[in-house]
């Protein structure tokens, strides 16, 4: 079992031929993702490391099945990469780009709602299942991606991209491991948000607890809580809040786009507290979350 | 100048491809070579090499005629 | 990005939304004029852009010679480093009934949302207090809004008649406003029914969502907004202008947001949830970041380099932490070029100058040949954020 991918998972990459998208085109392959096809308008016609390159999406489309795309097209191409994968019948949409005004955003994901597709993102890294399926920019090379990721049975989910590989990094040392790792994004409107997804890591047998990664900034903690107290999830999640001194520092933006107290509910102290009254172990630092996440399970 | 890494390029090797002194210029991410002013060759833009990120996709296109050192080792 | 009261009156104006009588002035003679063209007690509102400043320092006159008074000292007022620019004379009607009016996008429903109470105030403010006055509609940033949408808002505030249609086109217009300029937030605190049975917009505050900045140029031209001024709480600094502008030229990486604060670690870390973190822990071990400068979406060589001399020269700072979270994207080996390359560059020896380097994952084996051969320790994995900032502390002295 695994949690958005699985083994067969075939995916394109939106913006293929871009410095970072050649980066992690090719981590993926070496990872042994299947990556069959990438779109750069106008490079249609060449090939990365193997992959053959298009002009639009619907030329993979109508003749494979498409499970998935990476989006990371420059930000104001990025819209309509969406509305291009979604339109052609792509189900898992991953925006990687950072930086899209929160109207777009907004627009994307209620786009994508009203066809039946999932994005995951903006801002973010994507979705791994170690030993199984990397869709995404999450670990670095594969040899470096191996040691940060291997399998176990913790969820994590992350607003931030790089501390779901610092978490991760932390469970594989401990030898708890990970069943699936979801960078979720950093921005204020992103696709799919720890309530949304913790049903699946709920379904999933190999997940035994979830750890999420906090910061500054929104509703989402305040909702997850509110939903650890009104459904009766089998999951005990351990929780990280970063960005605690900027509870000095109202108004200011530190991180990420989404990252600002202006209202209460926005406040480290304020998600700490929803959180701990939901039952949700709240960490110190990052090293304390294998212990806590082994004092729940009864490891 | 660049301190980590170093492009050597043989022109004599590049220029026997059409096509590869303008695929080595597209194919570079962070526009190491540039089109010198003779016909099918390449120059180094010595200000973008320790740019590099190793992504060897000069050295497929051109697994003579180009060549990536890295300085650190 | 905050805008001034003015401002976001002014683009009322234009959407034409109904506003009480409301003048700008600049000097506490002008005050005073425009109290006695408006004639009976104003209002007067200082424009700042740090937080509660402008909220706590209203101030009421009952005549022109008051306003003067009280223009005169509002304008010495500490707007985080500035002074207000200016002070809003407002009339200031006694009505019926007042409401208040919020727009926001809702994280959980990933969509814009209105929220309007029979009570003048903040939404936010008013959830906590009286959660019960409050009625919301969610719509949408797909599709054009629809009046609808606000009829059903005013319908739940139990308005009815003309009440109802005069709101519907209030909330309709702001709805709009809000889409088309891309604002993050936009809350009338109070709109004021009265007695002829107009409304009226009394207290407004709007915030421009940053990241649509570049494309809102035409409206924040016409405001007079300045290309660099970005409305932080507090004045920028030389070194955060200067932190700007080498994010801005390169547009490989990101090296945002960069800020300065008052201690002596040099602080070069990454990315978004890792700057926090790490930001968190060498407070916690006692130490007093010289800077906040977060590093991420895989900077090139030549922005590290850059960063590292601006943190290097800022007076104060004699050396530098570079510790990240385990990397995905950033390369630990392009951070390892550009932060030598910096020192060098200073001609300083880089040993000498980094506390630590702790900026494990991708292609870490690269970073740690480049740090070696610059005699340099390279800190892997296995040493914690925690420990990491602890060592950097602990060296700084």
């Amino acid at each position: 079992m695994a949690v958005i991918v699985h083994e067969d998972f075939q995916f394109i990459v939106q913006g293929i031929t871009g410095r970072e998208a050649l980066n992690f085109t090719r981590e993926c392959l070496q990872y042994g993702s299947k990556i069959i096809g990438g779109v750069t308008p106008g490079k249609g016609g060449r090939e990365v490391y193997g992959v053959p390159v298009y002009d639009t999406v619907r030329e993979i489309t109508e003749t494979q099945r498409v499970d998935g795309t990476i989006i990371t097209v420059p930000l104001a191409f990025a819209p309509d990469a969406a509305y291009e994968a979604i339109d052609a019948g792509i189900k898992e949409v991953v925006i990687i780009t950072e930086g899209i005004p929160r109207k777009d955003a907004s627009a994307v994901v209620e786009y994508a709602a009203l066809h039946g597709a999932r994005v995951i993102g903006p801002n973010c890294l994507g979705v791994i299942v170690p030993d199984v399926c990397r869709f995404g920019s999450l670990g670095g090379p594969a040899v470096d991606c191996r040691k940060a990721f291997k399998p176990g049975v913790v969820g994590v989910m992350s607003r931030s991209g790089g501390m779901t590989t610092e978490i991760c990094n932390a469970l594989t040392l401990s030898g708890l491991g990970v069943s699936t790792a979801i960078s979720i994004g950093g921005d204020p409107v992103i696709g799919s948000t720890y309530v949304d997804l913790i049903p699946l890591f709920e379904a999933d047998e190999d997940t035994k607890a979830v750890v999420i990664y906090a910061e500054p900034g929104g509703t989402a903690e305040a909702e997850l809580a509110r939903w650890t107290q009104e459904n009766n999830s089998r999951l005990p999640i351990v929780a990280f809040v970063a960005g605690r001194f900027m509870d000095e520092m109202p108004g200011m933006s530190f991180g990420h786009a989404g990252t600002v107290v202006n209202k209460k509910v926005d406040s480290p102290a304020d998600k700490m507290r929803r959180m701990r009254e939901a039952g949700i172990s709240v960490a110190e630092e990052i090293g304390d979350i294998p212990n806590l996440v082994r004092e729940r399970i009864g490891n | 100048m660049a301190m980590f890494i170093r492009v050597d390029v043989d022109n004599s090797i590049v220029e026997k491809t059409p096509g590869l002194a303008g695929k080595l210029v597209e194919v570079c991410p962070v526009k190491i070579f540039k089109l010198a002013s003779k016909a099918n060759a390449v120059e180094v833009v010595e200000n973008n090499v320790d740019e590099c990120t190793l992504c060897d996709l000069c050295t497929q296109a051109s697994p003579q005629g180009v060549q990536v050192i890295k300085l650190y080792e | 990005m905050r805008f001034y009261e003015f401002e976001a009156k002014q683009l009322l104006k234009k959407h034409r939304i109904p506003l009480v009588q409301s003048e700008l002035a600049q000097t506490a003679d002008e005050a005073q004029k425009l109290a006695a063209d408006i004639g009976g007690p104003v209002i007067l509102k200082p424009q700042a852009i740090a937080p509660g400043v402008a909220a706590a320092s209203m101030r009421e006159a009952s005549d022109p010679a008051g306003a003067k008074a009280a223009a005169a000292e509002l304008l010495g007022l500490d707007d985080g480093g500035r002074k207000p620019n200016g002070i809003l004379v407002e009339a200031r009607p006694t009505g019926e009934a007042v409401y208040s009016l919020s727009f926001t996008y809702d994280g959980t429903s990933k969509r814009p949302v209105v929220a309007a109470a029979d009570m003048a105030g903040k939404i936010d403010d008013l959830g906590d207090t009286h959660p019960e006055r409050i009625v919301r509609r969610h719509f949408s940033s797909l599709y054009p809004f629809s009046d609808y949408i606000a009829k059903e808002l005013a319908k739940s505030l139990a308005l009815e008649g003309n009440d109802l249609k005069r709101m519907t086109r209030i909330v309709s217009g702001l709805a709009r406003l809000f889409l088309d300029y891309d604002l993050a937030d936009l809350d009338v605190t109070s709109l004021v029914k009265l007695g002829d049975g107009n409304f009226v917009v009394l207290d407004v505050e709007a915030d421009l969502e940053i990241e649509a900045r570049h494309r809102q140029r035409p409206m924040l031209d016409e405001l007079g907004f300045a290309k660099e001024d970005l409305r932080q709480v507090r004045e920028p600094t030389e070194f955060e202008l200067e932190g700007a502008r080498i994010d801005e030229e390169d547009p490989r990486g990101i090296i945002s947001p960069i800020a300065e604060f008052d201690g002596n670690i040099g602080l070069v870390i990454g990315a978004g949830g890792g700057s926090l973190t790490l930001t968190d822990a060498v407070r916690k071990h006692g130490g007093r970041p010289a800077n906040y400068a977060a590093i991420g979406g895989n900077p090139s060589v030549d922005k590290a380099r850059r960063l590292t001399k601006l943190v290097l020269t800022k007076p104060g700072v004699d050396k530098i932490a570079v510790m990240s979270n385990v990397v995905s994207n950033t390369r630990a080996d392009l951070v390892a070029r550009g932060v030598i390359k910096g020192i060098t560059e200073l001609g300083f020896e880089p040993a000498d100058k980094i506390l630590i380097f702790r900026v494990p994952g991708a292609w870490e084996a690269d970073a740690a040949k480049i740090l070696k051969k610059y005699g340099v320790e390279y800190c892997d994995r296995t040493v914690s954020i925690s420990e990491a900032a602890r060592r950097a502390v602990e060296k700084v002295g």
